[in-house]
């Protein structure tokens, strides 16, 4: 029997980065009210950034978010390079190569085990999970901190990573007192990584058990993730379009806005994007769908065994492509500190600015592809900003999923309970980061 | 002993302080042996109606209609905490105060500016809405004084320890060299410590994300940011603002 009636209000979903709320409505069969709305309050970055020289830039736009602030870091400073004519060395972009799978390692060790397991585990939140699945969370909690001090070793710390900055790192890793000991901290990182092996097989195993609890629901959409001649698109490369028929398209970075182009709707407080649909989706599905030839071997290994193949149209599936996403991270890392101590640390200066203009950067934050843009004026300080965050390119998308899953679920028959149950899944898989509020707009719904 | 029940909620900021508390790896269970997570929406859904002892509040108070869940919080706990900088001092999201509300709508609106409900009110600390007990400061906070103030708020000292003196003196203490002798400038002279200055050692300034010592010399800050940091007059005045906009006397 279908269901017939739905009153659903959550009011700022749990666990989730950020504010968001459901509101459903149907009656006597008649969906009146689906949505996905977004009240957070705005902050207004792009205009806190102006009148600020170029190497202070980055540490303000970092604050933008918590969690992703690595990301937001990285793309401020290549923007700001590309911005002042920055040339960076071999040993810096291998260093942020390895600063950013940190951050997608731990972001997503948080998301999958801390936000999406109790979900398929029956539990409200991690902290039940402490006494009925101690060895859960103690692994969780271990690879939590591998996360942690992985970033810290390259970025100083892994929330607002204050080393990184415009031409360079400002300190070796480590903080070392001189390439030797740098080498010894990355050959101790290195190990680090590599003892994570049993977890990460264990987490396989958990989530082979869990998978069957993973809703089915397929939905065509356009994936947007970049793609890197150097590696699976992660922190650097272009931007990559995927649609359903598999048709891929290239576009330069400096040509973001066609990509992103954001407007306005009444059912959102968020600015929504599209590009050739009607919404598209970025994060780990969207790269893997898009990238998946470029994982590390052990990565697809992890895949295949998961029964994971790419494209994968299931939205929730998003938690799996993150840990997949958490062994190529792993993987490459280890591949860029045996290069780095190849080729031989140096302590070196950073790269100075050889003219101020207008630039433009990318990067892929944990939820997906992140854009930032700045002008500078003759003595470097900052006219202009502009960032365009994953969770808002994606809030279009989660709302024509919920467009297309709430009927199918009404059809099954499905309780208010689980169909809330399942829409809040839906958004959680997306991993929102609301609170990185650039472009939110505070709009009042009236009932 | 009972354990301390514990709540965190969060206004506008990044949620990157709760985030730390994720990295203390497996010693985390030791903590949860002695407080009981109660009501947390970025890390829980169970809400409680019980009284929470302790309540971390994440973020500025930075719209009016976020002062009546303030007010509830307060209410509903017994100990109210400041828990990073955004909720001590306004932090990075005060560096708005500074501007027209109009300007900086238009920077980032453009030709939707007008529209009614981008108005915010000034980023201001949490203690300009309800009574805040304790403060734990930094963006983001560091996770050994949370941990310190934590234990003795849960064994119950009187009064709860935190540094007065500037980032300079924690520079001196790990014999870091000083920015300036580096041909950088730096805010540490006036900087309150706690966080054991890590940014210098970092080889960067110190921009006061803790916010300033009582009574700063702001004058003197400039001055010397201009004098011995070669920064202009401009710059050395929005330094003096970066995470501190709130506590300079034009505020």
């Amino acid at each position: 029997m279908p269901t017939k009636n739905v009153n659903i209000d959550v009011h700022h979903v749990t666990r989730v980065e950020g504010h968001g709320n459901i509101v459903v409505n149907v009656t006597d069969g008649t969906v009146e009210k689906c949505e996905w709305r977004v009240p957070e309050a705005p902050r207004f970055f792009e205009a806190m950034v102006r009148g600020r020289h170029y190497s202070e830039v980055a540490r303000i736009t970092s604050r933008i978010c918590g969690i992703c602030s690595v990301g937001h870091t990285l793309a401020s400073i290549k923007a700001t390079e590309e911005a002042l004519g920055i040339t960076i060395s071999k040993q810096t972009d291998l260093l942020r190569r390895i600063l950013k799978h940190a951050e997608n390692f731990d972001s997503h060790v948080l998301h999958v085990y801390f936000l999406v397991a109790p979900d398929l585990l029956g539990a409200p939140s991690v902290f039940p999970l402490a006494a009925t699945h101690t060895e859960v969370v103690k692994r969780a909690l271990r690879m939590k901190r591998l996360g942690h001090e992985w970033a810290s070793t390259i970025g100083g710390r892994s929330t607002h990573p204050n080393k990184a900055v415009p031409g360079g790192f400002t300190n070796l890793p480590d903080n070392a007192n001189n390439p030797r000991e740098a080498a010894k901290a990355l050959e101790t990182l290195k190990q680090k990584i590599l003892d994570m092996v049993p977890d990460a097989v264990e987490t396989f195993k958990l989530l082979g058990d869990l998978a069957p609890n993973i809703p089915t629901f397929e939905r065509p959409t356009e994936y947007i993730g970049l793609v890197d001649d150097v590696e699976y698109g992660l922190y650097d490369g272009k931007i990559g379009c995927l649609l359903p028929d598999g048709t891929k398209e290239i576009v330069e970075i400096d040509d973001y806005r066609s990509v992103t182009n954001e407007y306005m709707t009444p059912l959102s407080t968020a600015k929504y994007a599209k590009h050739k649909m009607e919404s598209y989706m970025t994060g780990a599905l969207a790269r893997i769908n898009i990238n998946y030839d470029a994982l590390h071997p052990e990565a697809k290994k992890i895949a295949e065994g998961l029964g994971f193949s790419a494209p994968c149209l299931n939205p929730y599936f998003n938690s799996i492509a993150q840990f997949i996403e958490c062994i190529n991270s792993a993987y490459m890392s280890v591949g860029y500190i045996d290069e780095l101590l190849e080729i031989g640390i140096k302590d070196e200066p950073l790269a100075k600015p050889t003219k101020f203009g207008k630039g433009s950067g990318a990067t892929e934050v944990p939820r997906g592809i992140l854009f930032h843009e700045y002008e500078y004026d003759k003595d470097g300080f900052c006219t202009m900003g502009n960032c365009i965050i994953p969770t808002n390119q994606n809030h279009a998308n989660i709302q024509h999923d919920f467009d297309k899953l709430l009927p199918e679920l009404l059809e099954a028959g499905k309780s208010e309970k689980e169909i809330e149950l399942a829409l809040e899944m839906l958004v959680r898989a997306y991993d929102p980061c609301i609170s990185c509020s650039t472009h939110y707009l505070d709009v009042k719904f009236t009932k | 002993m009972a354990k301390v029940k514990v709540a965190w909620f969060d206004f506008c900021c990044c949620e990157g302080c709760q985030i730390e508390m994720t990295n203390f790896g497996e010693p985390f269970l030791k903590l949860l042996e002695l407080v009981e997570p109660v009501e947390f929406r970025e890390a829980m859904s169970e809400k409680t109606t019980e009284r929470i002892n302790v309540s971390f509040i994440e973020g500025s108070f930075s719209r009016e209609e976020d002062r009546v869940r303030l007010e509830e919080i307060r209410e509903r706990s017994d100990v109210v905490v400041a828990y990073g900088a955004c909720a001590v001092t306004g932090g990075i999201n005060a560096l708005k105060n500074h501007f027209e509300m109009d300007d900086y709508k238009e920077a980032v609106y453009g030709a939707d500016k007008d529209m009614p409900h981008l108005d915010t009110q000034d980023a201001k600390p949490v203690s300009a809405a309800i009574k805040v007990d304790y403060a734990i400061p930094g963006c983001p906070i560091d996770k050994d004084e949370f941990l310190r103030v934590v234990t003795q708020l849960v064994h119950g000292t009187s009064k709860v320890y935190v540094p007065t003196y500037p980032v300079c003196l924690e520079c001196k203490l790990r014999e870091t060299v000083c920015r300036y002798d580096d041909g950088d400038h730096c805010m540490g002279q006036v900087a309150l410590a706690g966080c054991g200055a890590p940014c210098p050692a970092d080889g960067i300034p110190c921009e006061a994300c803790r916010g300033f010592v009582e009574n700063p010399n702001e004058k003197a800050l400039e001055q010397v940011l201009q004098e011995r940091g070669g920064l202009s007059a401009a710059w050395a005045k929005k330094k003096s603002q970066m995470f501190t906009a709130n506590l300079r006397g034009d505020a």
